[in-house]
């Protein structure tokens, strides 16, 4: 190649190089703007909505303007509480079949990526199986089925929980060295208990905040609970009626004529998102400074 | 064999053992070897346990055959009345001669609005999501100064953790509006030839702004599990490419990205998976109407809307089962979807553990 | 007081790999007996096989007779039991991370079920007294965690834990190879006091440590036990010529 061939070939190739690099940083920039863009939008219009009525009031009569999300947010509580009952404990003891029991073996293999690609499945397919399981079936001597209830979507956003909770749960176990296991065993403590009081203790910072952050992800969906719990207008806390709850209330408020009840959508959007910051924000705490190594 | 041993004095004098701890130390020490004695061998504790943990394992078995079973015992009404025919064709109206995707009313039901409306939105969202992910991961793993890796993917990781319904709200009351005033009549008057983009829907919904919102909510995905796949790839690929006198950029293209390809198809995959599958943002700017139009700009109906939308009123059984089974359609399809990903992934990173959804 | 150990025909297998072929030996009680050989030749797989430890590896396997005091421990008890009377320490110092110094010692007989807080307290004591560690360490036993102690603190507290459920024999599996020699010398007066009640079984890397701490040695090559003699023989006057080697240093 002649040497002036040579340098227009270089002087190409630098170019590609630059224009690359900017080409990263301008895609990077375009991501980190939409973030800042809706966090500022969600304090600016949240925050101003955010009073006492919120926290106090339930929802106004329809064609009225004004009301709250208290129920909402009591109603997001149990839901929570029935999807935790559901998910957390089995979650929990599969993931602990997964690191303790099946290391290695086929069956765990599969059950590790079945729970992958169940983490993947919309969430309003969880929706209408819980509808089908729960609310469709008309049996009259079994007390919770037949209609909308707080139950079925507790059912729902449980089954949601339960890969997650799996799947970070047998991280967070795989993390503890095997020299706390051998010490364990080699007192002649049995399996069961060295599982309990040892490995799941050891790793019981990680295995907590795994469990936070499947909360904090079912805390948010609004699609399993559209035909399960329903949502309601009034204060209710019994599991066998439908219940509100806060994304379904920030969905409700959207789509209302009201300003002001527009601005409460925000508000609930800004506690919803809050709820979400901390999780996430003490997953990478507690993963990244190895807390669960005893270092208390 | 050796004989039994000698008992020889060491060099050094032991020693002497405090006698008070020897002497108080017999009677106790045979209590606890008593009570030690006494306990079992736990077989039973520990056969209980592990049937007890294995159990909650295949719960996740049990958990995907009873969503199956469900979506087909109710689906069952549908297609015994359609069949396949629900997926690709439709009634056509006596009046217009147009067809009639979705009459309640009358009792016909077809999915392809649906089906269309989900394959437009996914692929738009695609089309300008993957570019800037790969782009940003590029930047993170290989153009980032040190100090800003860790709060730039810690953002991004928070992008991923916001709530459907919140983006909706943001895209209804911010997107939508800028779409309307600004951007779609812009889009009309340069490429309105194409026949891509109409001014027949004032109202900034749609096919495009369902597009917009969904490349919002999977490029963190694509863009974490792109990262993922090239941080995997040894530093010995990048040197070897540099020390041929490589530009950057040429050095991420043949050392990186052609290492990491297969990891990042699966990344894409990934991210189409959840694009097909996400309802409430896309139920609040789609539009809800379940017509098929070629316009970007006009209003359509995802999958996973319709469901959302109808499910809790549906007027008849029939109605009920013809959603069921869009639910039962968008299941299958996404389980395929993300199998193909998540063996992809696994492919390149070899069971390094996959992020939390 | 400690029982004595005998050995019939120990075979062991990890997965293919015959890693112990026809192992024969009779341990004394109230002594240390040290086992010394080059890297890979067994000596930790044959102590793992005396409780039953080599079988947490689901690959691994034996067959023979283990002998310990009058109890056969392949044929007549499950892991669990033996382990409880075989006590064992690692050559990493693996104190539980979450747990205090007290938790730690009373780790064997709480999580067995031993509720009785009195006397738990005494035991704590006395194990700790036992190991050399109580006076470094009695104001802090409940303040401090286990891992917040040094590398040779930490072993003794490893020793002190399994002394506390009172075994009767203690296996060391290089227990110093860790530890910087102050830490080393501490832990090796300790063995010379706990002989009089423990039978004591100590592998080691370090032929020098043998010949100050045990009355008897077993030379262990490739998987098979090439000589076992009292310590002095062994090392002045080796009866196989591999062993002369290797305590030459020709090779290892």
């Amino acid at each position: 190649m002649s040497t002036s061939a040579f340098e227009l070939r270089s002087k190409f190739r630098a170019l590609t190089d630059h224009t690359v690099t900017v080409l990263a940083v301008v895609a990077t920039i375009l991501v980190i703007v939409p973030l800042a863009v809706i966090f500022a939008e969600l304090i600016y219009k949240g925050l101003s909505s955010l009073n006492w009525d919120f926290f106090t009031k339930v929802p106004a009569p329809e064609g009225e303007t004004g009301g709250g999300m208290a129920n909402a947010i009591v109603g997001s509580a149990v839901l929570l509480g029935v999807a935790s009952v559901i998910g957390i404990p089995i979650g929990i003891g599969s993931g602990v079949y997964l690191a303790e029991f099946g290391r290695g073996t086929k069956l765990a293999n599969a059950v590790r990526f079945t729970a992958d690609v169940l983490n993947g499945v919309p969430s309003i397919v969880m929706g209408v199986t819980a509808y089908a399981l729960i609310v469709a079936p008309h049996i009259s001597w079994l007390p919770f089925l037949g209609h909308f209830s707080a139950l079925s979507g507790g059912v729902a956003l449980g089954i949601m929980m339960i890969p997650t909770v799996c799947r970070s749960t047998e991280e967070m176990l795989l993390m503890v060295p095997h020299a706390v296991r051998e010490a364990a065993l080699g007192l002649g403590v049995p399996n069961w208990r060295s599982v309990l009081s040892i490995t799941v203790k050891t790793a019981s910072p990680g295995i907590i905040t795994g469990c936070m952050l499947a909360f904090a992800r079912v805390a948010g969906e609004t699609a399993p609970l559209l035909f399960t719990a329903l949502g309601n207008q009034f204060w209710s806390t019994s599991l066998n009626e439908p219940i509100a709850a806060l994304p379904l209330q920030i969905f409700i408020y959207a789509n209302s004529p009201y300003e002001d009840q527009r601005r409460m959508a925000w508000a609930g959007a800004l506690v919803l998102i809050v709820l979400i910051v901390l999780a996430v924000s003490l997953v990478r705490y507690v993963t990244s400074r190895g807390v669960l190594k005893g270092n208390s | 064999m050796p004989e039994i041993r000698i008992h020889n004095p060491q060099t050094e004098p032991a020693p002497e053992p405090e006698p008070a701890v020897v002497a108080a130390a017999a009677p106790e020490h045979s209590a606890i070897r008593r009570y030690l004695l006494a306990r079992g061998n736990s077989a039973v504790a520990d056969r209980v346990f592990k049937v007890l943990m294995l159990l909650c394992a295949l719960s996740i078995f049990v958990i995907v055959a009873l969503i199956a079973y469900q979506l087909i015992d109710k689906a069952q009404l549908n297609w015994t009345q359609s069949g396949l025919k629900f997926f690709y064709t439709a009634a056509k109206n006596p009046v217009t001669g147009q067809p009639q995707y979705w009459d309640p009313v009358n009792g016909n039901f077809s999915a392809i609005p649906f089906i269309y409306g989900t394959l437009v939105s996914s692929f738009l969202s695609l089309l300008f999501a993957v570019p800037l992910a790969i782009g940003v991961a590029i930047f993170l793993t290989e153009m980032c100064p040190r100090f800003l890796r860790g709060p730039l993917a810690f953002l991004t990781e928070l992008l991923a953790a916001i709530p459907s319904i919140i983006y909706g709200l943001w895209a209804v009351f911010v997107l939508v509006p800028l779409l309307r005033e600004y951007v779609n009549p812009a889009l009309v008057k340069t490429f309105g030839w194409s026949g891509l983009f109409t001014d027949e829907n004032p109202t900034g919904l749609g096919y495009f702004a369902a597009g917009i919102i969904l490349a919002i909510m999977i490029l963190p995905i694509i863009s974490s599990l792109t990262r993922e796949v090239m941080t995997a790839v040894p530093h010995s690929q990048r040197e070897a490419v540099l020390a041929l006198g490589a530009t950057r950029w040429e050095m991420i293209r043949m050392g990186v990205l052609r290492n990491a390809r297969i990891g990042i198809v699966g990344a894409v995959i990934l991210g189409l998976g959840r694009a097909l599958g996400e309802t409430m943002a896309v139920t609040m700017v789609i539009g809800n109407t379940p017509e098929v139009h070629k316009s970007l700009l006009a209003n359509g109906a995802s999958m996973a809307s319709v469901i959302a939308n109808e499910f809790a009123e549906a007027t008849s059984d029939l109605h009920r089962s013809a959603l069921v089974e869009i639910g039962l359609a968008l299941f299958v399809v996404t389980i395929i979807v993300n199998a193909i990903a998540q063996l992809l992934v696994w492919a390149v990173t070899r069971g390094t553990p996959s992020q939390a959804h | 007081m400690g029982v004595s150990i005998e050995v019939q025909n120990l075979n062991a297998w990890y997965g293919t790999n015959h890693t112990l072929q026809d192992i024969n030996l009779n341990i004394p009680a109230n002594h240390a007996t040290a086992l010394i050989g080059p890297s890979g030749c067994g000596k930790s797989t044959f102590v793992r096989c005396l409780n039953r430890m080599h079988e947490t590896n689901p690959i691994a396997r034996a067959t023979g007779t283990v002998r310990i005091g009058d109890l056969d421990i392949y044929a007549d008890a499950k892991p669990v039991e033996i382990r409880r009377r075989v006590g064992m320490v690692f050559q990493r110092p693996n104190p539980f991370p979450t747990m205090s110094i007290y938790d730690n010692v009373a780790a064997g007989l709480k999580l067995n079920g031993y509720s009785d807080h009195k006397h738990l307290d005494e035991i704590v004591e006395k194990s700790l007294k036992n190991s050399a560690l109580w006076d470094e360490v009695k104001d802090d036993l409940r303040k401090k965690s286990g891992a917040s102690l040094s590398g040779g603190q930490q072993q003794r507290l490893c020793i002190a834990r399994a002394l506390a459920v009172d075994p009767e024999v203690l296996l060391m599996d290089e227990p110093c190879s860790a530890l910087d020699p102050v830490s080393t010398s501490k832990i090796e007066d300790l063995i010379f006091q706990l002989k009089a009640q423990y039978t004591i079984v100590i592998v080691t890397h370090n032929m020098q440590q043998a010949a100050r701490v045990a009355e008897n040695t077993g030379f262990f090559l490739n998987g098979r036990m090439v000589e076992y003699d009292a310590t002095h023989k062994i090392f002045t006057n080796p009866s196989d010529k591999r062993t002369e080697d290797y305590i030459t240093g020709r090779f290892g």
